[in-house]
Parts: C-alpha cells; sequence; structure tokens
C-alpha cells in the first residue's frame, strides 16, 4: 500500500464547558491515499465537520485537540503553530465550506481574492497570478472569467459562488481538500453540477478529498471509502459501494433503510428510535448501544466495553458482532438494504 | 358538491407578491413597479385521503402556494375550493368553521412552536382558539392522547420546547395540527430541516396516523425521494407554474416534462447503478423576469422556435395527469423508460 498523504490517529478533540469535558471526537483513526475521496457521513452532531477542522487547524477555541496525531505526507500537523500552520492552509489543505456567501469576502471581487492566495503560496508576479486566477475561474465554468474576475461576491448565484469557492480551494494547488457539506446549500440541479465538477477537477489534479456530508447519495456519488460516524467516532469504514449495498454496523443497516430510495416501494422505512445522545451523556460500552436492535445477540459486552474497528466482511465495523469471539454471527449477515 | 372524492380545488391561482423599491426612490428614479409572480396560474385537485406532493427547487412557488391553499396568503387570482366552498367567498361563520378542517406544519421545528409556552399550552391552542373544548381537564386528556399518539409521554405537556430535539419538535407541531381533528393536513417541508433517522421516524409516523385518521396531505419538498415515499400523485413545480403533474409511479418512472427528467436525472444515485447521469445546464432565471414562453426553454435542451415564443398550455390525459409542454404534445421527445 502506498503512503497515505493524511493519516489521523487517535484524533480525540474535546471542549472543556463548565459541565466538564465533553468529548466531540473520539478515539477516531482514518488515513486518506493520493487521489482518493474519502467521504465522512453521519448526522448532525456525530462530530465530521469537527473532525475536519481539526485537520485543517480550525478548532474554534475552546474546543481542542486533547490527543493524537494528524499526519500530512508523513509530518506532524497537528503541533503546529498559528503561524506556522497558516502557510500550510491553502498551499496543501484547501478547503469548502457549506455557504458559499459566508466563505468569501463580500467587500473583494473575487480575483482579488483568488490572486491574494496565490500570491501568498505562489512564486509569480502579480500578472501571473491574474491570468491563473482567469484560468481557474474558466476551469470551474464561469463564463466571461475574465469580465467576472471583478466581480463582488453578491454579483453570483449560489452555484456559481461555490463554483468561485471551489477554485478558490484549488488556486494553490493543495493535495488534499476538505470538503465540508459543499452541496448541502444548494438545489438538486446546481448540486449534480457541482458534484460533477468537483470529482472532475480532483481527478485531474490529483487532489485527495474529505467529503464531509450529511447526504448518503452525495457520498455514493463521489468517493471511493466512506466512514460512517456516530456520536464521535467511527462505526464504521470501508469502500463505499460495500458500505452501502453490505453495511455491517447496525447503526449504518439502519440509517441505509431510513434513507427513502427512488423506485423502491416500501410501506415503512426502517427506523431508528430515539435519537444521537448529547455528548454529556454517552452511554458506556458502544455508543449505539441504546438504539440498537441486535445488542442482546453478543451478551453484555455492547454495554460495557467499547469495541474498536473489526473486520467485518469488506469493511471494518466498530461492533462487538464482529469481534473473534462471536464469530459466528458474522455469517448472519444484517440485511442488505440495497440489494 | 359535498361528500364527492375530491376534497380541495385550486383553480387557476396566481399570487403576486410586489417587491418594488419605496415609491419616493421609484418616482427619482423613474421606475416602474417590479411584481414578482410568485405563482402563475397554478390548479389542481386533492382527493381524500391522498397525499399530493408539490416538488421544485427553490423559488418555485410551492411554498407561497401551501400559504394560498392555507388562507395565510389571499391569492391574487382563482380561487381555493375546500370541499365544494370557495374559501375566499365564504362568510366569515363559514371560514370559522373550515378553518378547524385543515392544519399546516412547517418546516423549522425551531421557529414554529412559542418558545416561552409550555407544549400543553400549544398543542391546546388550536382547542381553544376554535372553541372545541373549554374544560380544563377535557383539554388536558386530548393532549395526554395527542402526545401518545405521536409517540410523546404525556408528562411531556410541562416542558418548554427547548428541551426537546429536532424531531420531537417536529412530533409536537404535529401534534398541535391534529388537536382540531382536521381531515386535511398542508406539510411544507416537515423532514428537511431533520437528520435522515429522524426523517424516517417522522415520515413512518405521518404515514400511521393518515391510515389511523384518513387524513389527506399537501406534502411540499424539494427531496424527490421522500416524494416518492410519501405521494400518491407528484406535481413538479418550475418558476411559479405546474409543469406535470401525475400519479407517483408513472413520474417517477415516465417523467414527461424536460424539467421533471432533469430533476429526477440530478438526484444521487444511491445504488449506484453506474447509471450516467447528465448535469443540466444553467440555473432558475431571476422570477423578477421570467423568460418568454416556455419558462423553461433557455435550459431545455428540446426547446425550438414555438418554445420560445408561446407558453404551453397543460395537456390532460387520460389518465389524469397533465403536462405542460410543446416538445411533448408535438411528440418532439423520445419517451424514457426508467429502468
Amino acid at each position: 500500500m502506498t503512503t497515505p498523504l493524511l493519516e489521523v490517529r487517535n484524533l480525540r478533540v474535546q471542549f472543556p464547558t463548565r459541565r466538564g469535558l465533553l468529548t466531540a471526537v473520539d478515539d477516531v483513526s482514518l488515513t486518506i491515499a493520493p487521489g482518493e475521496v474519502l467521504g465522512v457521513v453521519g448526522e448532525s452532531g456525530a462530530g465530521k465537520s469537527l473532525t475536519g477542522a481539526a485537520i485543517i487547524g480550525l478548532l474554534e477555541p475552546p474546543g481542542r485537540i486533547a490527543s493524537g496525531e494528524i499526519l500530512l505526507n508523513g509530518r506532524r500537523i497537528d503541533n503546529l503553530s498559528a503561524e506556522e500552520f497558516r502557510k500550510i492552509r491553502g498551499r496543501e489543505i484547501g478547503a469548502i465550506f457549506q455557504d458559499p456567501l459566508t466563505s468569501l469576502n463580500p467587500l473583494y471581487t473575487i480575483g482579488r481574492q483568488i490572486t491574494e492566495t496565490i500570491l501568498t503560496h505562489l512564486n509569480v508576479t502579480p500578472d501571473e497570478a491574474k491570468q491563473r486566477a482567469i484560468d481557474l475561474l474558466n476551469e470551474v465554468g464561469i463564463p466571461a472569467a475574465d469580465k467576472r474576475i471583478d466581480h463582488y461576491p453578491h454579483q453570483f448565484s449560489g452555484g456559481m459562488r461555490q463554483r468561485v469557492v471551489i477554485s478558490l480551494a484549488l488556486a494553490a494547488q493543495p493535495k488534499l481538500i476538505i470538503a465540508d457539506e459543499p452541496t448541502t446549500a444548494l438545489d438538486v440541479s446546481i448540486q449534480a453540477q457541482i458534484i460533477t465538477l468537483l470529482k472532475k477537477l480532483c481527478r485531474e489534479h490529483g487532489t485527495s478529498v474529505m467529503l464531509v456530508t450529511h447526504d448518503m447519495g452525495v457520498i455514493a456519488e463521489t468517493a471511493d471509502r466512506v466512514a460512517v460516524m456516530y456520536a464521535g467516532r467511527i462505526a464504521e469504514i470501508g469502500p463505499v459501494a460495500e458500505v452501502i449495498h453490505h453495511p455491517q454496523h447496525p447503526y449504518t443497516v439502519g440509517l441505509m433503510g431510513a434513507i427513502p430510495n427512488l423506485g423502491e416501494e416500501v410501506e415503512r422505512l426502517t427506523q431508528i428510535d430515539g435519537s444521537m445522545p448529547r455528548l454529556n451523556a454517552i452511554p458506556t460500552g458502544c455508543a449505539f448501544n441504546p438504539r440498537c436492535t441486535r445488542k442482546g445477540e453478543v451478551g453484555a459486552r455492547c454495554t460495557t466495553e467499547r469495541p474498536s474497528l473489526m473486520n467485518a466482511g469488506k469493511t471494518q465495523a466498530a461492533c462487538w458482532l464482529y469481534s473473534e469471539g462471536a464469530a459466528t454471527n458474522t455469517t448472519n449477515t444484517p440485511q442488505s438494504v440495497a440489494a | 358538491m359535498k361528500n364527492s372524492s375530491v376534497l380541495l380545488e385550486v383553480r387557476d391561482v396566481a399570487r403576486e407578491f410586489d417587491v418594488s423599491k419605496p415609491w419616493l426612490n421609484r418616482v427619482i428614479e423613474g421606475q416602474p413597479k417590479s411584481i414578482l409572480k410568485a405563482v402563475d396560474g397554478v390548479s389542481f385537485t386533492i382527493n381524500r385521503g391522498e397525499t399530493l406532493s408539490l416538488v421544485g427547487e427553490s423559488g418555485c412557488g410551492k411554498s407561497t402556494i401551501a400559504r394560498v391553499v392555507c388562507g395565510l396568503y389571499p391569492p391574487t387570482r382563482g380561487a381555493v375550493i375546500f370541499d365544494g366552498v370557495d374559501i375566499a367567498k365564504a362568510s366569515v361563520n363559514e371560514q370559522q368553521q373550515l378553518r378547524k378542517r385543515f392544519q399546516m406544519i412547517f418546516q423549522d421545528p425551531y421557529a414554529s412552536l412559542n418558545p416561552r409556552w409550555r407544549v400543553g399550552k400549544i398543542i391546546a391552542e388550536p382547542l381553544v382558539a376554535h372553541g372545541i373544548m373549554t374544560e380544563k381537564a377535557e383539554i388536558k386528556n386530548r393532549v395526554d392522547q395527542l402526545l401518545t399518539q405521536v409517540g410523546l409521554s404525556p408528562q411531556d405537556q410541562e416542558k418548554f420546547p427547548h428541551e426537546f430535539s429536532g424531531g420531537q419538535r417536529q412530533r409536537i407541531s404535529i401534534a398541535r395540527a391534529l388537536s382540531s381533528n382536521p381531515e386535511f393536513l398542508v406539510c411544507d417541508e416537515p423532514t428537511s430541516a431533520l437528520d435522515v433517522s429522524v426523517q424516517a421516524q417522522i415520515l413512518n409516523l405521518m404515514k400511521d396516523l393518515q391510515r389511523e385518521f384518513g387524513l389527506t396531505y399537501l406534502f411540499i419538498s424539494h427531496n424527490l425521494a421522500v416524494v416518492s415515499h410519501i405521494s400518491t400523485r407528484v406535481g413538479v413545480m418550475y418558476l411559479g407554474r405546474l409543469v406535470e403533474m401525475a400519479d407517483t409511479k408513472t413520474i417517477f418512472n415516465r417523467p414527461l416534462h424536460p424539467y421533471t427528467q432533469m430533476l429526477l436525472s440530478a438526484i444521487p444515485d444511491l445504488r449506484m447503478t453506474g447509471k450516467q447521469r447528465t448535469p443540466v445546464a444553467g440555473e432558475v432565471p431571476n422570477p423578477l423576469n421570467p423568460p418568454s414562453g416556455c419558462t423553461f426553454h433557455p435550459r431545455c435542451p428540446h426547446a425550438n422556435d414555438r418554445c420560445k415564443t408561446e407558453a404551453p398550455s397543460m395537456i390532460v390525459a387520460d389518465d389524469g395527469s397533465m403536462v405542460s409542454c410543446h416538445a411533448v404534445e408535438e411528440k418532439r421527445i423520445p419517451i424514457k423508460l426508467a429502468a
């Protein structure tokens, strides 16, 4: 296996509050290979955005990385100073956020914002930077880029703004892009355009992407591998087709069944009763155990001991059903939803 | 007309909004009034016990229709006829009688519940407002019963809305809507602020309640997968007009209008069949200055000169499905059968 571009080892993000320490991301480990698209899905509060923010060094205080390591190309980046991190952000890791209106500065023309990024990180003249900005805007499909470069963000529509944000993320040719809900604020037809664009550009530039979203459909279209997060932990990680067609973790099984699917007629959707625990009340053992329909099958372990990721089918799931002691259960694969 | 299968008829409804600048600015700048046609000539009927969904992208007028149907906006033109009575022409007394029979569920469960009222009072509000019940004990019994019906506990009526999660709040909204025993519910994006697993809970609840009480739903959503799951019939809107309406199976298996075809191909494919998607170019035009003729023509792959000049009218087929497109009428579009 090639060396990963990004490696996250046992990352833990905590928030000290008056009522005690809240662990929002708990012991998350993942890798992203060069050119790979890793999807991170989960419901709100699962810790997916915070994982992305920790990697790019944008955790807002009082949130902080309590333990764990983040390595970019084998070099630790989680302990860099703010000044040192600024050189990496944009240059080596680009970012795309959900709301294109708030991630662009309304007071500067988009051209100025893109050339600023290029001039900060690359050794080029202002004229070259401007030319590169126009090329980038052309590449992301903005018509009449040489004129539009002097326009302000409010003069663009939502989809066009998100295209500008993508060109901004690509401006300094980073090797990794963290895309946090890049299409959530957009209508379906525009969403399809943006996903297609993002996929095409990353393939052409060989950029790796960590795609954070709550939309399984977007992941299915885009990602190579997917990590499913629940209550700050990774519940299941594996190749996207496997996770979607043969989910192993009971949470993923429930989640896939809960998504209404076109062309499939079901009278009732699979329902996961209850809701995700609050951060100050995460149950002991497996965080999913109060909602899990299969927790009786492997004894009391689920409520006492926290499972780590175990091989389950072709994916890895953090579930005691797949521990070696419970080997008989692995043959009893949970019913696949998208058969 | 009473006791016919049609519960609600929307007849050629239009709703305009005056979005002009203040009078003085207009006079100084010599500008005419600008009128936004949010809904322009929409007609449909809803039968008893069915779920009719309206889908479309943001700004297509689907929420405006919901509000016109509920009487929150008076229509600029046309009529809304509920159970044979034209709502606008009914006497005040009759209107009050009608109001009991339909209720609305809104999108944002954080904004639609009064934060200073206890849940019990929120749910009892329609009972009190319509004078259905006056005895305190009787009201309390009814609220207990409603809370149980939507899957909450009768003790919850002493709590305030902030003590509940998004999904639970939406259950409270549903309980409030059900309290006056309505026949008809208008649901404006009831699940789009919720996570998928919670969305599944709410959709299942809505289906259960429909079966139990014989409710009729007008369901507004931008999510086609949700719509395909819950609806009996589906209407697709674009720029304030209904472009196609048919029963759910027909519209998802054999979409006729190019816009419907585009919307369907824009949905991320969860089953990953590898079907090639055709992202549609362009964006929704400014509704203040809609294109001439068929408003979809600038984005339509089948547009010709007639589409640019002449607005298409509704063609009603034998099975009651409707489509408004010149290309369909002239059989210029090969009929696509979905896999």
